[in-house]
């Protein structure tokens, strides 16, 4: 809190604000109201507020005010191979902040075979020291064992984590295998917390590879030839399944091809809690640039899941998140520098991946979503802030304008037209993967924590003014349907008579040469099955349609009876 | 052939047989002839045939003539726990016959990691000594490991074996991973086979299963609760998608389930070469019965994937069978006697796995599909014998009515009814899952090799008449497709000139030489030879000329060429 010495001079300081005149857009509806904000905090709303004197004004003249974006899935200052990328939080956050996204969630990913607390607490230091604006942190889960269930467990209750990600491709790395991903959905779906994958089926996409290599395939086209969309769609459907039957609510990060999104669209309309992430650059932009004969051009694009190739995709996807079959827009943002993407010039698997999009990604869905009539400004919202936030357990704090919230907002000029270039963005890398592209709408103003760190094209951000924002387990968006599946789906065993008939004899089991991959049994002791759709009842007399004549023998209390009088 | 020393005795072999008066139905067409078979084999087709005397005449007026039945799943041989099912191939096959099947595909199942080539040989011991009608040897992949690829080969191309199955399920026993699958799947495209799939994830079974036994369920109810149909259609999902990625003609055995079927109608129409094979107790009956307070006829049910507790299921996968969808019937006879299936009477996952089917399964598609109008006779035809002939590179031999063909024979009766039940079956187990069931059509008289082993009723087999029928690589029916898609994919890398400007310092590697052969098992010898096969079906784009973003915008001028001996910085970043 910069501004904290200078609170006794009232009339520079930016922590009390009017915002006049302006239409205020949440989820639900539009209105004209004034905004009144003290203290980083929204005080009043309403017509002809009484404030006190000399608070500084802004006259939104009819223009949109927003919720503050949230970008729910960046990847700053994240290290690899002993360099970090391009951007770090002090850099990524301005960006963020220039496009009217005034919280960010990154992703802790721990090295295998490393504590997860550990992690996590270098991270929140490093966003500490230089983030812009508030932040909150998923914690991705690259390896499983019983020390690292407690460590989820202590991240959900004392750290303020709701949120884990668990990879399904990157072989070798940190994939999981299906009973892993089973126990970790199993253990969150109890513990209230959101289950994040990388869906993608990282075995196939390993033989491809060395495929494409044999081949002679080098180039960044190797990357998206290696890794065809049905792997994403497989392992998707993969992890829905997994989803259902352990009752935890699902999100895709990265949506990235049509058939991905028509499965979480097909899982959504069966009922399965799951929610799907398309990306700024799987909205904004295609596949067809990995065959640039520009190599730099081309390693730029690399990321995985990858872009698809079919120019139509960012049209669909969009409209899938208009419809809300995909719920909330991420910017998947890695950025990486030419040099450090030239590390995989030889060989496209080393190539590091990753896109830029946190400062594009509003107007990429204004422009692609609202302006096309898609959606509805009030959609927009919902999509690029209030759904994340719900997700995340910090609604209504975040994600609307509403008094007792905190003060991110936006005012959206929707008229404004922008051409994205490297030249001009704020993300330290040199290439941009929207070159070129005008984008409609944009943000005017920007208020972040009550201060205003956007105005008349200048930005005026603070590295470590950011706070961490703690989410609480069991959001209601996710877990209320989940709850009422739980009490619902009770399984109960058929009573029957002993069975006192011939037994064979047999061979013991000739299972198992190899030891079972997980020696661990699932730690669920209650039913978590979603009967959602099961058809079939549990109780009453079961009368089963076919059976011959006189074979219904009911056990006498405290005795029991042959019941295999076979005819 | 045992008939052969009675040739010289016209009067007495069944060798030669005119039947008449019958409709013959072929899977494309119905139309009124006689037939005259001699040898087994049919030698002429049409009416007024000039035929030798004191041939024996079979009157089929007013019936249908049709091909014998093949049911491609069978288990007549394979133990489960050292116990071996309750009909072997000569109770089997004998029931097959009585239900018009004159011909069967069996497993073989090998010990997991024991040669291919002495099961089969196993096998075909037995089956040679025991069938009673013609069969095929279908090999199942119980362990993919170094070395298999050579006894695939030698199945393929010396010991008439096109069709290997791989098991998606029980772990640690014969659940093969994704990469496996695809080694698999490529070797076999490779040798011109079908990969047939058990499609159920074994990982999330084997979860379920703990979780019911942790809350007491015991019973064979804890078998479909383990076992839901959320999981079987996921492993089809990802064989569709192994199997697209290999290029690999796909048969899925045992679809139980709606969204299993409604996956490969899908695949389908996305252009897939796939087949999905609904059994007999799919099709006609369902999994509400594992509720059963009797343990024996609970128990009697128990088979993966499981029927579906959904009543409706049965209807709906016999939809798909008439509109196409799904091609092939099956009865995946596998039976257990109660005793037997006793060894899980304390934890269902011990009870051993099948249900019978192999005698029932033309009258149930008979009766819940064409009786129902849903196909017609053609189409049953088709379902029951041509299709599965075609896949399995069998046809014309087996699966039509024509000059040349074998002559296995069905006369079926349309009209009249018979009740199922395991007082009446032929087969030696107690329980029947069809018990009570009356169904309309069934065979009034079947001719297998030429020879009549039911009439009015009587089964007159002969044990060990069956021959082992070989199949070649490469059936047209599938593989047509597939050589095409072959020739279509190249992928092909971009010409750049080499990137030189400045590369980023990196500390060894983390990642664990992801490109390299896997840690699991041995990459699939036959892969390097492996020419492009990736399927570009549906895939848009050209690499040649013109590149599809050289109109976009770029910030100066980037596009060097690399001169012929030379290279130029192509990393000119403003």
């Amino acid at each position: 809190m910069s501004y904290q010495g200078k609170k006794n001079i009232p009339k520079i300081t930016s922590e009390r604000l009017l915002i006049k005149g302006g239409r205020i857009v949440n989820d639900d509806q539009s209105f004209y109201a004034d905004i009144y904000m003290e203290d980083g905090v929204i005080k009043q709303i309403g017509d002809n507020l009484i404030v006190p004197g000399g608070v500084k004004t802004i006259e939104a003249n009819g223009k949109m005010v927003i919720p503050g974006g949230i970008d729910i899935h960046t990847h700053l200052q994240m290290p690899f191979r002993g360099t970090t990328t391009a951007d770090d939080f002090t850099q990524g956050t301005k960006a963020a902040l220039a496009g009217g996204t005034t919280m960010i969630v990154d992703h802790v990913i721990p090295e295998p075979g490393c504590s997860l607390l550990e992690a996590f607490d270098r991270w929140s230091k490093w966003a500490d020291e230089k983030a812009c604006c508030d932040y909150s942190l998923h914690v991705d889960i690259t390896h499983w064992n019983d020390s690292v269930k407690q460590e989820v467990e202590t991240l959900i209750k004392e750290k303020g984590v709701n949120s884990f990600q668990v990879y399904m491709a990157f072989k070798d790395l940190y994939q999981m295998s299906n009973t892993e991903l089973y126990e970790v959905f199993t253990f969150l779906g109890e513990h209230g917390g959101i289950a994040q994958v990388h869906a993608e089926n990282g075995e196939i996409i390993a033989e491809e590879q060395a495929r494409m290599l044999e081949m002679g395939i080098t180039g960044p086209e190797g990357h998206v030839l290696s890794r065809p969309e049905e792997l994403e769609a497989e392992a998707v459907f993969r992890a829905v399944t997994i989803a259902s039957q352990t009752n935890c609510p699902l999100y895709v990060t990265r949506v990235m091809s049509k058939s991905a999104a028509d499965i979480i669209s097909q899982a959504r309309k069966k009922g399965n809690v799951v929610f799907g992430e398309p990306i700024t650059a799987s909205l904004g932009t295609d596949g067809t640039h990995y065959w640039s004969k520009n190599w730099a051009k081309a390693a730029s694009f690399v990321t995985s899941p990858p872009l698809s190739p079919d120019p139509t995709t960012p049209d669909y996807l969009n409209t899938l998140l208009a419809s809300g079959d995909l719920s909330v827009v991420g910017s998947a943002h890695c950025t990486f520098s030419v040099a450090q993407k030239a590390i995989g010039k030889d060989d496209f698997t080393q190539i590091p991946e990753g896109v830029n999009g946190a400062e594009e990604r509003m107007s990429i869905i204004w422009d692609k979503a609202v302006v096309t009539g898609k959606m509805d400004e009030n959609m927009f919202v919902a999509v690029t802030s209030t759904n994340a936030a719900k997700i995340l357990n910090l609604y209504p704090r975040k994600g609307r304008i509403a008094v007792g919230s905190d003060s991110d907002l936006v005012i959206w000029d929707t008229d404004a037209v922008r051409t994205i270039t490297a030249k001009t963005h704020h993300s330290a890398a040199e290439y941009n993967v929207f070159e070129g592209m005008e984008l409609r709408g944009a943000p005017m103003l920007v208020v972040c924590q009550g201060k205003i760190v956007l105005e008349d094209g200048n930005l005026h951000a603070t590295s470590g003014t950011g706070r961490f924002i703690p989410c609480s387990p069991f959001p209601d968006f996710a877990y209320k349907r989940v709850k009422a599946r739980k009490q619902l789906a009770i399984l109960k065993a058929v009573p029957r008579g002993m069975y006192d008939g011939p037994v064979s004899e047999f061979s013991p089991m000739s299972r198992g040469g190899t030891p079972s991959a997980s020696t661990r049994t699932s730690p669920t002791k209650v039913p978590v099955r979603n009967l959602h759709q099961s058809g079939f009842t549990l109780s009453g007399p079961e009368e089963a349609p076919i059976r011959p004549a006189g074979r219904r023998i009911v056990v006498p209390p405290g005795g029991r009876s042959n019941i295999t009088s076979l005819s | 052939m045992s008939f052969q020393a009675k040739k010289s005795n016209p009067r007495v072999t069944s060798d030669k047989l005119i039947i008449k008066g019958g409709k013959i139905v072929n899977d494309d067409q119905s139309f009124y002839a006689d037939i005259y078979v001699e040898d087994g084999i049919i030698k002429q087709i049409g009416e007024n045939l000039i035929v030798p005397t004191g041939v024996k005449t079979v009157d089929a007026y007013g019936h249908i003539v049709i091909p014998g039945g093949i049911d491609v799943n069978t288990c007549l041989q394979a133990p489960h726990l050292g116990m071996s099912p309750a009909d072997d191939f000569y109770h089997g096959t004998r029931a097959a016959l009585a239900g018009g099947t004159t011909m069967i595909i069996d497993h073989v199942v090998p010990e997991p990691g024991s040669s291919l080539l002495s099961a089969f040989d196993q096998w075909k011991d037995t089956a040679d000594k025991r069938s009673c009608c013609d069969y095929s040897l279908h090999i199942d992949i119980t362990r993919w490991h170094d070395g298999l690829f050579e006894e695939l080969e030698s199945l393929v191309k010396d010991k008439g074996v096109n069709s290997f199955l791989i098991f998606m399920a029980y772990k640690d026993k014969f659940q093969s991973s994704d990469t496996q699958i695809y080694e698999m799947f490529s070797a076999m495209r490779e040798l011109g086979a079908i990969a047939q799939v058990h499609a159920e994830n074994g990982d999330i079974i084997e979860e379920e299963q703990k979780k019911l036994l942790d809350l007491g369920i015991t019973g064979p109810e804890g078998h479909v609760l383990s076992h839901p149909e959320e999981v079987e259609t996921e492993a089809v999902y990802r064989a569709i998608t192994i199997a697209k990625q290999a290029n690999c003609p796909l048969y899925i055995t045992k679809v139980m389930s709606k969204p299993a079927a409604d996956l490969i109608a899908k695949a389908r129409k996305k252009g897939m070469v796939i087949y999905g094979e609904p059994i007999a107790a799919s099709l006609g009956t369902d999994g509400s019965h594992y509720w059963s307070k009797n343990w024996a006829e609970a128990a009697a049910f128990v088979m993966s994937p499981p029927l579906n507790p959904d009543t409706s299921t049965p209807d709906y996968l016999n939809s798909l069978l008439s509109c196409g969808d799904l091609q092939v019937t099956a009865s995946a006879n596998c039976t257990f006697t109660t005793a037997q299936k006793a060894v899980g009477k304390d934890d269902f996952t011990f009870i051993p796995e099948g249900t019978n089917g192999i005698e029932e399964r033309m009258s149930i598609v008979w009766d819940k599909a064409v009786a129902t109008g849903k196909m017609d006779e053609n189409d049953f035809v088709a379902v029951t014998s041509t299709n599965a002939a075609k896949i399995f590179n069998l046809y014309p031999r087996k699966g039509r009515i024509a000059v040349g063909s074998d002559a296995d024979i069905v006369i079926w009766n349309t009209k009249e009814t018979r009740t199922f039940s395991a007082k009446t079956h032929n087969l030696t187990v107690e329980v029947n899952i069809f018990e009570g069931m009356e169904c309309r059509g069934f065979p009034v008289l079947v001719i297998s090799q030429g020879r009549i082993v039911l009439e009015d009723g009587t089964l007159s087999v002969m044990e060990g008449s069956g021959r082992f029928i070989p199949r070649k690589a490469y059936p047209d029916y599938v593989y047509k497709r597939i050589k095409a898609r072959s020739r279509m994919a190249d992928a092909r890398g971009v010409p750049r000139g080499n990137y030189d400007g400045p590369v980023h310092d990196v500390i060894s590697m983390t990642k664990s030489v992801p490109a390299t052969p896997t840690t699991r098992g041995p990459s699939c010898p036959g892969k390097t030879p492996l020419g492009p096969t990736r399927n570009l079906h549906q895939s848009g784009f050209t690499l040649s000329g013109t590149q599809m973003d050289d109109h976009i915008p770029r910030r100066t001028a980037q596009k060097i060429v690399a001169p012929p001996g030379g290279r130029s910085n192509i990393t000119s970043l403003s």
